[in-house]
């Protein structure tokens, strides 16, 4: 037999079973470990799914029990004790109003700083530019809930507790994750649809409105609202900026406001309620921690829903570029 | 003749003619100094950050023991700024290394994962879902960390302080409630998982494809060919991952505010309550009560934050850049 030293007169489907079992076979050891890192690494993504389960769900049979018509629309106005009968409307009107201003402060700021950096964007100012923004990114909530503080302390005095810092607190955060994402989508915008534009004689200004803003508008109306997700639960710096309340205040320049995550932290510290009578129809004593269940619902069917949104929008209309 | 028609403009040498830049006029330029000036003003928000801090925590950098002590709640007498801030940070480096520990590896498999081990079609879905994780509000882990995690936890810890007493991070007591910073180094693991994950995916991604293809072309297993090709190619991308989540985690707030029962000690003790605090977790407990005094002194505490989340993010992103530069991946 001069073909192969492997072959042998039984023919060659045998030796190609064998040749397969001589490589594969021999080492059990290296299988063995391929097998176990397989499973660590199934495994690993298992054990992160497992807490967002867990939460979802936790929060989903803890809150519903509370979500009612009057818990949407009232206040927590001259509620006291275990008395089950305030809402969460004050908080849900203080964090979109905040929320809503903080997107406007930071929405332009971060979309003309995206379109600079993509269109114009060069040399050091453009890397500095790049490179603190990261940095920006990881500042934390309460050090920007502080900033604003700060700031609003030199132009106001102490002590002032209003909507509008807070809004700035969380721009601060916000921007650099509308640069970020806003960066992404622009850049995805072909060279071509530009070139195209500058030789019908279009100025450059133009261009950028008219075909690369409007080409990407889809998946900038994405970013903006992970952007928007990302903020609407930011509790620490609302803490320190906006205060609490239990009335409905609709002005963010004028006086505390309520907010989703704060009240449920709130109503979370408050801890159980005495209920001189014994528990009745009108005292509740863990009524404050079924608020905070509650509150906590609405936020997260807030934030999965903007996420969804968010997603799905960048699916449906964004161009097909291929 | 000579009059009507000029001879053509000489180019002088050694003076290059400057193109006109006729375009660069009206609404063009202001555009473009709109945008320039929104690039600029990030710089300076960053800057005014760091400013407006410094300047609201100068009361406090500069007033002496005695008039702390007096006006700020808690300031235990004769200790300097420094020596009142230094438990805080002594827990809030512990609970950020803590969650890290945990953290990276399981953000590494996950990253593995989703890069080259789950099914093709679903790894974006899958993606996704991490990322949800990140989206959740700081709020809902603390509730969902002192309500469920913590109950759930307490055996675990029971059983490791039983079993590994002797290691100084897990000596008991163990405290019955589990709002202990062992919990919250779960929790805060939890919370960094997705942005660790989001970077070392994308590092991941980038391995060049015939490396790995040569890898199993000469025999290796899945794993070998991610220990020999993907693994070596991502390491400093992991590195910086990691040092994201530490940003993360040094300077998260509600959860830590939330499952914690503080103390002020330089304890490694992580299953006893009472024993440590993290500097954002003190801010917001005692700013809405704080006046006066008491809050230069917490700025000045969040100004320390600041700048070791400054660092530790810098040092980060200026691996990921300096990476960027030479991969020759993009």
């Amino acid at each position: 037999m001069s073909t192969t030293t492997l072959s042998d007169p039984a023919g060659p489907t045998d030796a190609t079973a064998r040749t397969r079992a001589a490589l594969t076979g021999a080492d059990g050891a290296r299988r063995r470990k391929d097998r176990t890192m397989t499973v660590l690494v199934w495994a690993a993504f298992v054990v992160a799914m497992a807490p967002l389960v867990s939460l979802v769900w936790t929060v989903l049979s803890n809150g519903a029990g509370r979500i009612s018509m009057d818990f949407l629309t009232l206040s927590m106005r001259n509620i006291f004790g275990g008395d089950p009968s305030g809402g969460i409307y004050h908080a849900i009107a203080g964090t979109l109003i905040i929320t809503a201003l903080a997107t406007v402060i930071s929405v332009p700021i971060g979309l003309l700083t995206a379109i600079y950096l993509v269109e114009y964007g060069k040399g050091a100012l453009a890397r500095s530019v790049t490179f603190f923004i990261d940095v920006m990114t990881g500042i934390p909530s309460i050090v920007a809930g502080l900033f604003a503080v700060s700031l609003f302390t030199l132009i106001l005095g102490p002590g002032v507790r209003m909507g509008v810092i807070g809004a700035v607190a969380l721009s601060v955060l916000m921007i650099p994750v509308v640069v970020r994402s806003c960066e992404e989508m622009l850049k995805l915008v072909p060279n071509e649809l530009r070139e195209a534009s500058y030789a019908l004689g279009v100025p450059k200004w133009l261009t950028i409105v008219k075909v690369v803003l409007r080409t990407s508008v889809a998946g900038l109306t994405t970013g903006i609202l992970l952007a928007v997700a990302r903020v609407i639960g930011e509790t620490a710096p609302l803490l320190v900026t906006v205060g609490v309340t239990d009335s409905i205040n609709f002005d963010p320049f004028e006086g505390r406001m309520m907010t989703l995550p704060v009240f449920a932290y709130r109503q979370y510290s408050q801890g159980l309620a005495t209920c001189p009578g014994g528990e009745s129809a009108s005292c509740v004593a863990d009524i404050a921690i079924q608020n905070a269940w509650g509150a906590a619902l609405v936020l997260i069917v807030l934030v999965l829903a903007l996420n969804l949104v968010g997603r799905l929008v960048n699916r449906w209309f964004s161009p097909k570029l291929r | 003749m000579t009059t009507t028609v000029s001879p053509p403009p000489q180019r002088v040498p050694g003076r290059p003619r400057r193109r006109k830049r006729t375009t660069d006029r009206g609404f063009n330029r202001a555009f473009r100094w709109i945008a320039v000036g929104a690039g600029v003003l990030i710089l300076a928000v960053l800057a005014a950050v760091a400013v407006f801090l410094l300047q609201q925590a100068w009361p406090a950098l500069t007033a002496g023991s005695d008039e702390l002590a007096a006006s700020v709640p808690r300031y235990p007498e004769d200790t300097s700024l420094l020596e009142y801030v230094g438990p805080l940070v002594f827990g809030t480096l512990l609970a950020a290394a803590l969650a890290l520990a945990i953290a990276t590896p399981v953000a590494m498999g996950i990253a593995l994962f989703i890069s080259h081990y789950a099914p093709r079609r679903l790894s974006q879905l899958l993606g996704y879902l991490v990322d949800l994780l990140a989206a959740v509000p700081s709020v809902i882990y603390g509730l969902w960390g002192i309500y469920v995690l913590g109950p759930a936890a307490l055996p675990v810890w029971e059983w490791l302080s039983s079993w590994f007493g002797w290691f100084p991070l897990f000596a008991g007591p163990v405290s019955p409630t589990s709002r202990v910073l062992a919990t919250v180094a779960v929790v805060l693991a939890v919370m960094i998982l997705p942005i660790i994950t989001a970077v070392a995916r994308e590092v991941f991604l980038q391995t060049p494809k015939l490396h790995e293809e040569a890898a199993l072309a000469l025999g290796a297993t899945r794993w070998e060919m991610v220990r020999t090709a993907v693994l070596p190619f991502g390491r400093s991308g992991v590195i910086s991952a990691a040092m994201l989540g530490l940003g993360r985690a040094l300077g998260e707030t509600m959860a830590v505010l939330m499952i914690l029962s503080p103390g002020f000690l330089y304890s490694f003790k992580i299953l006893d309550s009472a024993q440590q605090q993290t500097i954002a977790a003190y801010i917001a407990l005692d700013f809405p009560e704080a006046s006066g005094l008491a809050v230069n002194t917490l700025i000045a505490t969040g100004l320390v934050l600041f700048v070791i989340t400054l660092a530790v993010n810098m040092a980060a992103r200026a691996i990921v850049a300096r990476r960027k530069d030479f991969s020759g991946a993009n």
